[in-house]
């Protein structure tokens, strides 16, 4: 639990000596519990107190971050049970299961690794692979092959201490995560965990049995775990992670670890889709899917967005011009905000009418047309800015913007911030669009 | 190591709605549907057991949608062209209840036309909804609430432009409400509160809050929906109405539903993604709190069906 700048003050040695830059020890005691300074500033801490800090701040759930050659995956160090109290930070890493017995893994998993899907105006990709030893004896083998198809980092499934020894054996210099410990091999592969610097998945069929595990393995060293809680039905594992996330939240610390689940064992395409959209909105750090899906891949990278959005701060369309329905020098050019929300209405509006348009998306920090206009972060200035910043004049025949109707106000400045165009002002709604393009643009 | 599983106490309460009147209650349904009645968060089974099952209500209209989705066209087939068969096709698919939405082609008499035949070919419980102009939401779903007096029909869509309509004439001929207002607590609240002061009963009163299709804005429904369930919880009268909200839709309108092709190749199979751009968009909504989710392929409705049994087992 967070200490209250009264409680650290009392930590702190209360002599007011000034070096660590704050007149007095309250007033540095204050900055702390604002996690504006670190501790370090002060000189004088004792030991004892340094001890305690450190623990006070530690996140209710420890960040874990699994590494491959090429790329890092972080998950944990989450706040909140919803979002709309803070927000999620760390994305769902999604990964994509290999098994040992397979035929053809690396042109399986490059087939994979090579996906990139966009999303409001960025790419995404799998994020990294587990490797299932169904044939333990070809499992390092299959480490290896994956391996040499992606950069990406693994997850490492077996039971058996040797065999998963063989597999991270193959992965010098990583940071995989093991799946898993349980009650009945869990100090061999606390051991290996410690030995190849990996981070160690743990199942229990209960909450006591995770935390007794979890207990037992920090004991001999392994911090960076992660937590496998199962749960037979929907229902069941939606109960399990709750408690968890809550338990976690209130700095229970011997389940204060990101989760892992494995809808690819759903036994059923669409029963795994399920899995894994309630993994993605309640709390699991690792899902594990069966195999590379784009149709389902993409719905899962989109929903992972959605819920890891900050509520604050709306998804924003990256500012720039859109091409929708192809284009011509004659077609016009329209602008709008790049509050995704607005951006989506505009371009499915425009698009399902089949008519050609340039949509430039100006930098409205995320707000949709009236509220940013409000806030000042749509006017003339900004919209004149991105028309020469795009610099759409090299594209098209006529010097001609449609503006918003709702801020129509805006024409007269545009045309001094943009001498030669003419300033158009369109409906208010998106929905009305197609139609005064037909009828007033031509 | 024993763990102590925490456990949320709320003081409130979801109020209980049933829809649908049987013939012992002065209507025609052969069945009706109870929902709500929640005193935790969504499927908390462990702190108190979800008294009523979530329900999948099919959108039909009465005409023949010229813009739906060719996935959808191709799956109810002829059963489009009437209502009546529409409906019938719609509950052997598994429908628990049907939203019937008008269009701005009907006249209050195709509108009753089409709301009799409907009712006289399914007896589940009927939503209905006009097509979404208030003016002629009003002119439509007057004439349609008194030819179905008795029967408990949910009338929508209720806003807070034409509530006043809507509410009298639901008032006056016994049928319930959906109550929509766009994504806010606070509208949500203040809609309740003037239904509420015209002297319609909350019992007949269900909540749209609205939502956006994944990646279209649900992120703001799902947090609305949370929202609104824990102010419930927390005892705030005017939020405990158990939530609907048409999926199927958002979802739809969807490009990543509605066409297959001229898309990314990296969106994949198009039927496949469409069922997933339903089904995860439902399931969300489920999981933060609906009551009441209206869906449109029969596959979307199978796989939503199985995800809620299996949300309701502990």
């Amino acid at each position: 639990m967070a200490l209250s700048g009264i409680q650290i003050y009392k930590l702190l040695p209360q002599t007011n000596c000034k070096e660590c830059g704050f007149p007095t020890c309250l007033a540095f005691a204050m900055k702390l519990a604002a996690k504006q300074v670190e501790l370090a500033a002060c000189p004088y801490v004792s030991e004892a107190s340094k001890t305690q800090l450190a623990e006070s701040a530690a996140p209710p759930f420890r960040l874990i971050s699994l590494k491959g050659p090429g790329t890092e995956v972080k998950v944990g160090n989450e706040v909140c049970l919803y979002r709309h109290e803070k927000t999620f930070y760390n994305k769902t890493g999604l990964f994509v299961r290999v098994k040992s017995s397979q035929a053809d893994i690396a042109a399986t998993v490059a087939k994979a690794d090579a996906y990139k899907v966009v999303y409001v105006g960025m790419e995404f990709t799998v994020d990294g692979f587990a490797v299932e030893a169904d044939d333990p004896g070809k499992f390092a083998d299959a480490v290896k092959a994956v391996r040499s198809a992606t950069k990406r980092p693994l997850i490492l499934i077996a039971k058996d201490p040797a065999v998963l020894a063989a597999g991270a054996a193959a992965l010098p210099g990583e940071t995989p995560l093991l799946a898993g410990a349980d009650a009945s091999n869990w100090e061999a592969l606390a051991d290996l965990a410690a030995k190849s610097k990996a981070a160690l998945a743990v199942s229990a069929d209960t909450l006591d049995g995770l935390a007794e595990l979890t207990d037992k393995i920090k004991a001999k060293g392994v911090e960076d775990l992660v937590l496998e809680p199962g749960g037979k039905s929907l229902g069941a594992a939606l109960a399990k992670a709750t408690q968890i996330r809550r338990l976690a939240l209130k700095n229970f610390r011997p389940l204060g670890f990101p989760m892992l689940t494995f809808p690819c064992n759903a036994g059923d395409p669409a029963r795994e889709a399920v899995l894994a959209a309630q993994a993605i909105t309640k709390y699991a750090g690792f899902v594990v899917l069966d195999k590379f899906v784009p149709e389902l891949l993409y719905g899962l990278i989109v929903l992972r967005e959605n819920i890891y959005t900050d509520p604050q701060k709306p998804i924003q369309v990256t500012p720039g011009v859109y091409e929708i329905n192809n284009p011509k020098a004659e077609s016009p050019v329209l602008i709008t905000t790049n509050f995704s929300i607005t951006y989506f209405s505009v371009a499915n509006e425009v698009e399902g009418s089949g008519l050609p348009a340039w949509l430039v998306v100006v930098d409205a920090d995320g707000m949709s047309v009236l509220t940013a206009w409000a806030a000042g972060k749509f006017d003339a200035e900004r919209i004149a800015k991105a028309v020469k910043g795009f610099n759409i004049e090299s594209k098209i025949a006529k010097k001609r913007i449609v503006i918003p109707g709702h801020v129509a106000v805006l024409s007269g400045e545009l045309e001094e911030e943009l001498p030669g165009w003419e300033i158009r002002v369109g409906p208010r709604e998106a929905v009305d669009l197609p139609g005064f393009m037909k009828q007033a643009l031509n | 190591m024993p763990v102590e599983i925490p456990k949320d106490k709320w003081a409130g309460k979801i109020r209980q709605v049933t829809l649908g009147a049987t013939a012992a209650e002065g209507g025609t349904r052969a069945k009706t549907v109870t929902i709500g009645g929640d005193t935790t968060m969504p499927y908390m089974h462990f702190e108190s057991p979800t008294p009523h099952t979530p329900v999948i209500a099919v959108e039909i209209k009465s005409r023949k949608p010229e813009d739906w989705s060719a996935l959808l066209g191709e799956t109810w087939g002829e059963a489009m062209n009437n209502p009546a068969d529409w409906a019938k096709a719609a509950e052997a698919a598994g429908a628990d209840l049907i939203v019937l939405w008008l269009t701005l082609e009907d006249s209050p008499d195709d509108a009753v036309k089409a709301v009799k035949s409907v009712l006289g070919a399914s007896g589940l419980p009927l939503i209905v909804f006009g097509p979404g102009q208030v003016e002629k939401d009003n002119e439509l779903l007057v004439p349609v609430s008194e030819a179905a007096n008795g029967e408990k029909l949910v009338l929508g869509i209720c806003e807070d432009k034409n509530y006043r309509t809507i509410v009298a004439t639901a008032m006056a001929n016994g049928h319930l409400v959906s109550a929509r207002t766009p994504m806010d607590v606070n509208l949500a609240k203040q809609l309740n509160i003037l239904i509420s002061d015209m002297g319609l009963s909350l019992d007949r009163v269900i909540m749209d809050p609205t939502t956006g299709a994944l990646g279209y804005g649900m992120e703001y429904g799902y947090s609305v929906m949370e929202r609104l369930r824990l102010a419930a919880l927390q005892g705030d009268a005017m939020t405990q109405l158990p939530m609907m909200v048409t999926v199927g839709f958002e979802a739809w309108k969807a490009k990543e539903s509605k066409v297959g092709s001229g898309v990314p190749e990296s969106w994949g199979d198009w039927k496949e993604r469409a069922l997933n751009w339903e089904t995860l968009t439902a399931t969300a909504l489920l999981e933060s709190g609906a009551s009441i989710v209206v869906l449109r392929h029969p596959e979307s409705i199978k796989r939503v069906k199985t995800a809620i049994t299996e949300l309701m087992t502990a």
